[in-house]
């Protein structure tokens, strides 16, 4: 076991594919000799050489295409999209093209892809660095949509998503990057894709959460429990497909939720977790499933942050409102 | 402040004309069938020759009764290739099987050509997953919607090639409309940076739909557009199959050489509409445009050169246009029988595992299709 961050666990988790098999190919935007733009590709071209990992044109649409095209050789690609607003350039290769590669072919040809992206918000970007775009990704059938909020998941679930044989978006919050180490296995393991994780047990509300807000919403359970409300943190870990076994039978537990998304409420995935909830749980809740959202309005300026951004206060408002329904 | 335009030694618009000058189109056969180019005639057996003759032959025939299938309603999406058949088939034919072909969606023949069943050709255009089903060994995708996908799809299936050490190519085409697009610059752009063994092929049939060329840039070719990549780029006489054959092989030869990818315009026309979804050309086209080109018909140049060296006649096209429509019958019976699909079929294609969403769905609809 090691201490590592969660880049740290990224770049182990690439290194350890890349070893294990020689079709994966590493590249994006500055990911080669610079060691990525984040250092999550750090050492990498080194130690495989420039065919394994190598830095593309600045155009994510070509990267998109490369991707895919690659895969049609029997390469295993792992492209990286520098920042994950830079999504509309590429979304006709991720959207129109790898998620409807297997289908479009009957299954003649499939798009072994995983795009690793940061975003994510906190840390004062610039414009469209930040903007949480998953839902657009989640409402894309042929995808898979991962979102790691630990060091230890980041490692397990980027390993899984590599060997998965169908395209991933594999996006990592830049926030938790390096905001904290946890113990990590040197050696390799995997983590299911579509299972969500209980991080914290409770039996008197469900916080379903994922990203950065995981970290909120643990803060708020805490805090909540300090007033004697047992709360369970669930950590969606993938948001599509969710994990509607583990949200069911904790809500039939609770018999209370709310869903947590950093997300505009009007974007990310929460509405359609609440939708599952109602559709399979209904005659279990005693409240109404509520959402911690951001607001409806464009990512805000970096110094807006602090007051626009969902955080664990906003969880714990919520959460009193279900509780006390 | 300076009150006049300081002059300068530089001229922007010779520099223009400079490069527009290095885009002369080749040619091989003129209108006749005469050869107005010795050197460049490609080594070509007689049975080659033939057999190129053969496959445009047999190709002008698909689209004709491609078209009539279409209005009686057996066939689906379907754009006319007539006044194509050099540009599509003389390019397909310098090509080895190992090759990859990205079609655009006008470029069906090309893949049927590469091995793509004819039925499965009619199960495209209706729009039936199994089409879609490449047979193994048969190095195609099936047509992209998508104009300019294919391109930067392209560069990458080259640098897979190059990447493996393969001595193939990748080889993709678009329509004068489509080197508007983004993906058209990034793809060739990726290809040239990478030096990845690729073919771009432009046809330049005049119009995208109802837009004629001239409104989709200023610049006097397409070909030179090959400059923004830093790679060569060609503009030949797609009308005529030895000078597209010629230029698309050179490129071959220099891609699987490490010579890198190569732009080629073929200068053509489309004698139909656009796609048979509506679209009438004579509300953008004229007549007298239309007889200048059929003067420049592929098949009759090509007709009249084989018939003057003794190896084709009449009655070997009558055989080849019997086998053809003998062969479309066979194939759409085939494209007939086979069953309709299912939303199970579907869900199946999608991953290869199913998530749990489409788990449920899967059993819904099994139940469904059960009754």
């Amino acid at each position: 076991m090691a201490q590592m961050t969660m880049i740290q666990a990224i770049t182990d988790a690439l290194r350890t594919e890349l070893r294990n098999d020689e079709n994966v190919l590493v590249f994006g935007e500055d990911v080669g000799v610079n060691g990525g733009v984040f250092r999550a590709t750090e050492g990498l071209q080194k130690e495989f050489g420039e065919d394994r990992v190598f830095d593309t044109p600045l155009a994510e649409s070509g990267i998109g295409g490369l991707a895919i095209g690659l895969t049609t050789q029997g390469f295993r690609p792992v492209p990286e999209i520098q920042f994950f607003g830079f999504l509309y350039e590429v979304m006709d290769s991720v959207s129109g093209q790898m998620a409807r590669w297997r289908y479009r072919t009957g299954g003649t040809f499939h798009a072994p892809i995983t795009i690793r992206s940061p975003f994510g918000g906190g840390v004062h970007t610039p414009e469209m660095h930040a903007d949480s775009l998953e839902g657009l990704m989640a409402q894309q059938p042929g995808l898979k949509v991962v979102i790691p909020s630990t060091p230890y998941d980041a490692k397990g679930l980027l390993i899984s998503a590599i060997r998965d044989n169908d395209p991933v978006i594999f996006l990592e919050h830049m926030k938790l990057y390096r905001s904290f180490r946890q113990e990590v296995p040197e050696e390799e393991y995997t983590i299911p894709l579509g299972k969500a994780d209980v991080k914290r047990e409770g039996s008197d509300l469900t916080i379903i959460a994922y990203g950065a807000m995981v970290h909120d919403s643990l803060k708020a359970a805490e805090e909540l429990e300090k007033e004697g409300h047992s709360v369970e943190v669930i950590d969606l870990r993938t948001v599509s497909p969710i994990d509607i076994d583990t949200i069911i039978t904790s809500v039939e537990k609770t018999n209370r939720a709310i869903v947590v998304q950093e997300a505009q409420k009007q974007a990310g995935i929460a509405a359609h977790v609440v939708a599952e909830i109602n559709d399979r749980a209904i005659l279990s809740l005693e409240a109404p499933v509520l959402r911690v959202a951001a607001p409806d309005t464009v990512y805000p300026f970096s110094q807006a942050e602090p007051v626009w951004l969902p955080n664990h206060k906003d969880i714990i408002e919520t959460a009193k409102k279900v509780l006390e329904f | 402040m300076a009150s006049k335009t300081k002059k300068t030694q530089f001229d922007a618009v010779k520099t223009l004309e400079n490069i527009e000058s290095q885009f002369e189109m080749v040619q091989i056969l003129n209108e006749k069938g005469e050869i107005v180019e010795d050197a460049l005639v490609p080594d070509l057996s007689d049975e080659q020759l033939t057999e190129l003759m053969r496959r445009m032959v047999y190709t002008r025939i698909l689209d004709q009764r491609s078209i009539s299938l279409n209005r009686q309603g057996r066939l689906g999406f379907y754009a006319p290739t007539a006044g194509q058949e050099a540009s599509q088939l003389a390019s397909q034919f310098a090509l080895e099987k190992e090759d990859f072909i990205l079609p655009g969606y006008r470029d069906v023949p090309q893949i049927i050509w590469h091995g793509l069943p004819l039925y499965q050709a009619f199960l495209f255009s209706r729009g039936h997953f199994v089409g879609n089903q490449i047979p193994e060994g048969v190095n195609v995708i099936p047509p992209q919607i998508i104009i300019g996908a294919q391109y930067v799809q392209a560069a990458g299936v080259a640098l897979g090639m190059k990447k493996r050490g393969k001595k193939s190519v990748a080889v993709t085409y678009t329509g004068d409309g489509g080197s508007s697009q983004g993906d058209f610059y990034e793809g060739i752009n990726f290809a040239g940076a990478y030096g990845a063994p690729a073919i771009f092929i432009v046809q330049n049939n005049q119009f995208a739909i109802s837009t004629p060329r001239d409104k989709q840039t200023a610049a006097t070719t397409i070909a030179q557009k090959a400059i923004a990549a830093g790679i060569p780029g060609v503009l030949v006489d797609g009308m005529d199959p030895l000078a597209v054959y010629s230029v698309v092989k050179e490129a071959r030869d220099r891609a699987i050489n490490g010579g890198g990818p190569t732009l080629i315009e073929t200068l053509c026309y489309r004698y139909g509409p656009h796609t048979m979804a509506g679209d009438d050309p004579t509300r953008y086209r004229t007549s007298d445009t239309d007889s200048e080109w059929e003067k420049k018909d592929p098949l009759v140049r090509f007709r009249n050169y084989l018939v003057n060296k003794g190896i084709w006649n009449e009655e070997k096209e009558n055989e080849v246009i019997e086998q053809a429509k003998e062969d479309i019958k066979v194939a759409i019976k085939k494209a007939d029988e086979t069953p309709k699909q299912k939303v199970t079929d579907l869900i199946s294609n999608m991953y290869e595992e199913l998530p749990n969403n489409l788990q449920e769905q899967y059993e819904i609809y099994k139940e469904k299709e059960s009754k």
